[in-house]
């Protein structure tokens, strides 16, 4: 019976039925359920209509945004830098950048909100952006820095060849170049932060809530087809930002891990 | 010949460059004229990629000069230079299709849109790709990609086109018909070419100049004529086509000694009694049935149809191997006799008629050369620390499979066929080169131990 190559695949097809198609299935039963089994549209209506529930899932979206911007900005020029053979001879730099990587996150998010109040400083959005960009810059460095290390010299050799200045060259080859692998560090920070909610319930000492938190705290307070509601409007969301990065990306090129 | 200053458009002097403790180029002199078709050809490893990424400035130089007309390129940076360069492997931008990537360097200078549309549209025709400016870089086929690498630089009309090894990745069908387009190319838009080969073949095909390369350093420059017809060396003379090299004797002018027999040539000037190369094409000795008009003898030992012509291989009535091409078969086996023409034979000097190391004495009998030590035979009036000079002949360097037998160990990095034994060349760790004569099959890059008899040394003390 193991003669054919698909057999191999039931035990994933069962697993990936039992833990990620039953549960989707489960959200979407009870987000159009009310408390009694009966049909209703009142629980999504309610993100819409609920100003809680808006103002907080804005604010995710900003925090997530700016936080993708921050891990950007820095993750880039670091990935350049771990790429280039001249700035980076040893493998130790990367690995600077990984180390974090092997604490436990909510550890490490508690061990910073302690250094900032051991400072005095005021937890806020602040801290929690310093947090956050500390907790995720490893994902948006790593595929730049793949796409980076895999691109051919000769790309940024033949651009100069033909009349363009450094900055040129990153403009006009490097940067282009390494959109698929800025896109899928993009999906691998925004997609996170986006539903995020212990980070921020530490760092900000629970003054900022993101949509995240406020999910959970629908579950906590037993309100299972809220919950639900909104987790599937996040769903949508990020399954919506998916399709749209994946749909540009150049499938030759992917850098996604 | 004396070059009018003039015509040259780059001039390369004293170019040297070392990666780690690695020679890549050694003292390079070179000029190339303009509008000429000049080939650095060489095998791998020789330096002719590097010298080109030198005139391209993606490479400095650890001493020396490259003039463009007559001014100093060095500090330059490559996007400064009014040179362009064909890349190996295309390096077509791929997020760009055919249009963007040959405007690309246009763009850059700001030059006007219509003017680009003309000159993109022109480039396109030449190189016979005019309907697909609008392809995605990635759909085109290796030939394709090619041109239109071709075509991104020659749209800037750069003062001298730089090519690395472009036919390498296509086949050979394909290689053939591009050989003749550049050279097409180059008759129609006059711009010098300088392009980077391993294959003899397309550089004798393409070339006006051949730079012949070998370990960091130039063999032979020449037209194609010279560099086949009057090698240089045993370097050039195996690497460019086909040839028979032995080991021969100048008796006197016009009168030279090789595989046993006395040969007129066409040479003067060696001196008497001088050993020399000969080197005589396979194509150039002429095979028979008839014994008693030949000049020698011998058994025909393999006979191979090449298409074109048979090639055979003959063992003189002397013990010698030859290689022979003929039109006709000779069968296997059959005596054959032979005869070569005195403008055939082409004698060479020897560059070594034996090994010279410098060592140092540790004791009497001890001696520190080629970074190792040696036993040598007790030396009357040296003592410790005196400077040496030792001399062994080729065929006196015993090669083990062993490390442990030998004082030091070195690689195999050429051998040449000698028609009776093999002329090897073994480079130590430390850069030492060592010629042996060995009867042994060895490979290129095998590790061999080497050892020297003490007898077989003759050392004399260098006079301060």
């Amino acid at each position: 019976m193991f003669k054919k190559r698909s057999t191999w695949a039931i035990p994933y097809v069962i697993f990936m039925a039992l833990f990620v198609v039953l549960p989707l299935l489960l959200i979407a039963f009870y987000a159009f359920t009310d408390g009694t089994g009966h049909f209703t549209v009142k629980n999504l209506m309610n993100f819409f209509t609920d100003g809680k529930f808006l103002n907080s899932f804005f604010v995710s979206l900003e925090v997530a945004l700016e936080n993708t911007l921050i891990c950007l900005a820095i993750g880039y020029p670091v990935a350049m830098i771990l790429a280039s053979k001249d700035l980076n001879k040893s493998a130790v730099t990367a690995l600077l950048f990984i180390l974090p990587m092997w604490i436990n996150a909510l550890m490490r998010t508690m061990a910073t909100a302690e250094i900032f109040n051991a400072f005095g400083i005021q937890l806020g959005k602040g801290t929690l952006l310093f947090g956050m960009a500390y907790d995720y810059l490893p994902f948006m460095i790593y595929p730049i820095y793949n796409i980076l290390n895999k691109m051919d010299a000769s790309y940024a050799e033949a651009a100069a060849d033909l009349g363009a200045k450094p900055a040129t060259v990153f403009l006009k080859v490097t940067l282009p170049l390494s959109m698929p692998g800025i896109i899928s560090g993009v999906m691998m920070v925004f997609m996170p932060t986006v539903s995020t909610f212990a980070i921020s319930e530490i760092l900000t000492n629970n003054t900022i809530q993101l949509f995240g938190s406020v999910i959970q705290e629908q579950f906590y307070n037993m309100m299972w087809n809220q919950g639900a509601a909104l987790a599937l409007v996040m769903l949508i969301i990020i399954g919506l930002t998916t399709v749209f990065s994946s749909g540009k990306e150049d499938e030759t090129q992917g850098g996604l891990i | 010949m004396k070059v009018d200053p003039k015509d040259i458009i780059i001039d390369i002097q004293h170019i040297s460059k070392a990666f780690g403790d690695k020679v890549v180029l050694d003292d390079i002199n070179l000029y190339i004229k303009k509008g000429e078709f000049l080939t650095l050809l060489g095998p791998s490893g020789c330096g002719k990629t590097t010298m080109l990424r030198m005139i391209a400035g993606f490479l400095g130089a650890d001493s020396g000069v490259i003039l463009l007309d007559g001014k100093d390129i060095s500090p330059m940076p490559p996007h400064e230079r009014p040179l362009n360069t064909v890349f190996q492997k295309y390096a077509l931008f791929p997020h760009l299709d055919v249009y963007d990537n040959v405007a690309f360097g246009l763009k850059l200078k700001k030059t006007p849109k219509e003017e680009i549309d003309q000159r993109v549209k022109k480039v396109l025709k030449l190189v016979s790709m005019s309907d697909y400016e609008d392809r995605d870089v990635n759909s085109l086929s290796g030939g394709q990609q090619q041109r239109i690498a071709i075509a991104r630089a020659l749209v800037n009309q750069p003062k001298v086109l730089l090519l690395d090894e472009p036919l390498a990745a296509l086949d050979l069908k394909m290689r053939k018909d591009m050989q003749i387009e550049l050279k097409e190319m180059h008759e129609k838009l006059g711009i010098t070419f300088v392009y980077v080969t391993h294959d003899q073949e397309e550089a004798l095909t393409l070339s006006d100049t051949i730079v012949v390369m070998n370990e960091g350093k130039i063999q032979q420059i020449g037209t194609p004529m010279d560099i086949y017809n009057e090698p240089v060396n045993s370097f050039v003379a195996d690497f460019i086509g086909e040839s028979n090299i032995v080991n021969g004797t100048m008796i006197c002018d016009r009168k030279v000694e090789f595989i046993g027999h006395e040969f007129d040539c066409v040479d003067e000037g060696f001196g008497e009694n001088v050993p020399v190369d000969v080197v005589v094409r396979p194509e150039d000795i002429y095979i028979m049935n008839n014994l008693d008009a030949a000049q020698f003898t011998g058994t025909v030992q393999t006979c191979i149809f090449k298409g074109v012509h048979y090639e055979m291989t003959v063992i003189t009535k002397e013990g010698y191997e030859v290689m022979i091409q003929d039109y006709n078969c000779f069968e296997v086996g059959s005596e054959v006799g032979m005869l070569i023409k005195p403008a055939d034979i082409q004698v060479m000097k020897k560059e070594r008629i034996c090994n010279t190391f410098e060592g140092e004495m540790l004791s009497d009998s001890r001696i520190w050369m080629l970074d190792a030590e040696f036993d040598c035979e007790p030396q009357e009036g040296l003592s410790k620390g005196d400077m040496v000079k030792v001399e062994v002949p080729f065929g006196k360097i015993d090669l083990r499979d062993n490390l442990d037998e030998g004082s030091t160990d070195g690689s195999v990095s050429f051998i040449l066929y000698k028609g009776n034994h093999y002329h090897l060349t073994v480079i130590t760790p430390e850069g030492h080169h060592i010629y042996v004569d060995t009867n042994d099959v060895w490979d290129k890059n095998d590790i061999v131990g080497i050892h020297i008899d003490p007898a077989d040394m003759k050392i004399t003390k260098i006079s301060e």
